[in-house]
């Protein structure tokens, strides 16, 4: 016997997955918190990852996120 | 050879049941298990070399429910990145359901609970520690320890009431405008965190 099924929430109707709508709130309680603890939670979930596209087995050149910053003009 | 194999299948599927007993509701005996399966195929393949570990001998056995309800309830509180309370005998622990407000006291029933942004508050004798959850699970069991895990928590002051405000503004505007599922979702969801803060600092 199939069970009723139960209403879903309204974020799952709208296509969003549990974990990403866990993680929207987390980022929005990070956003109201007072400052010394707000820039440790910002620096808490800085991610980095370099991304390398591959195309006939072999490594094209990795793109890194976030972008390493611009050489400084007045550096010779 | 085909005579033989009806044989063999009656007598393979009346030993499988007893060996495989996946949800076991008897109490899991107090020492740790060794995985006594495993040793005998090894000794059976290498008699001279010590087997290894398996994962079932490294973990710490599941305390029994004891007989009488016990008085304190034990809390582990994790985050992803830290244990916020780790084995803490506590009187009673208040988490916020999806369902609504939960108390948990020693020897509450088995339960598995969606947490919903809320104040999840830790009462030892006459101190409440307040801990703003924003999503998260909290599995309560028989044997009166509770396990709650929550993607972010904060103590309650230190949560800003103006970005609250502010917040809680910008995403009734975006409500009102917003057109897709996904933007009503995202918006509605920001509305419910904002107003589940709200809430946590004035109540």
């Amino acid at each position: 016997m199939s069970a009723t099924t139960a209403a879903v929430p309204f974020w799952r109707a709208a296509g969003m997955t549990y974990i990403g709508y866990s993680n929207i709130c987390a980022a929005l309680v990070r956003n109201c918190l007072k400052e010394p603890f707000k820039s440790e939670a910002a620096s808490r979930e800085k991610v980095h990852f370099s991304v390398a596209k591959w195309a006939d087995g072999k490594q094209e050149k990795p793109s890194e996120f976030p972008a390493p910053p611009p050489p400084d003009p007045f550096m010779s | 050879m085909l005579r033989h194999a009806a044989r063999r299948l009656a007598s393979r599927a009346a030993a499988a049941p007893t060996a495989r007993r996946a949800l076991a509701t008897a109490e899991v005996p107090a020492e740790a298990a060794e995985d006594s399966t495993f040793v005998e195929a090894w000794k059976k393949v290498a008699p001279n070399l010590e087997a290894p570990k398996t994962p079932i001998s490294l973990m710490q056995p599941r305390p029994p429910t004891p007989a009488s309800i016990p008085t304190k309830l034990t809390v582990n509180f994790v985050l992803p990145y830290k244990s916020e309370i780790a084995n803490k005998e506590v009187d009673m622990v208040i988490v916020p359901a999806t369902t609504g407000q939960m108390g948990v006291l020693p020897g509450h029933v088995a339960t598995i609970a969606e947490l919903k942004p809320g104040v999840l508050s830790v009462h030892e004798g006459n101190d409440v520690t307040k801990y703003f959850v924003s999503s998260g699970f909290a599995f309560v069991h028989a044997n009166s320890i509770a396990d709650i895990v929550a993607v972010e928590a904060v103590p309650v002051d230190q949560i800003d009431p103006a970005l609250v405000q502010k917040g809680l503004a910008d995403f009734t505007a975006k409500l009102g405008s917003a057109s897709t599922d996904l933007e009503k979702a995202e918006a509605q969801i920001g509305v419910d965190v904002h107003s589940a803060l709200n809430a946590a600092l004035t109540g």
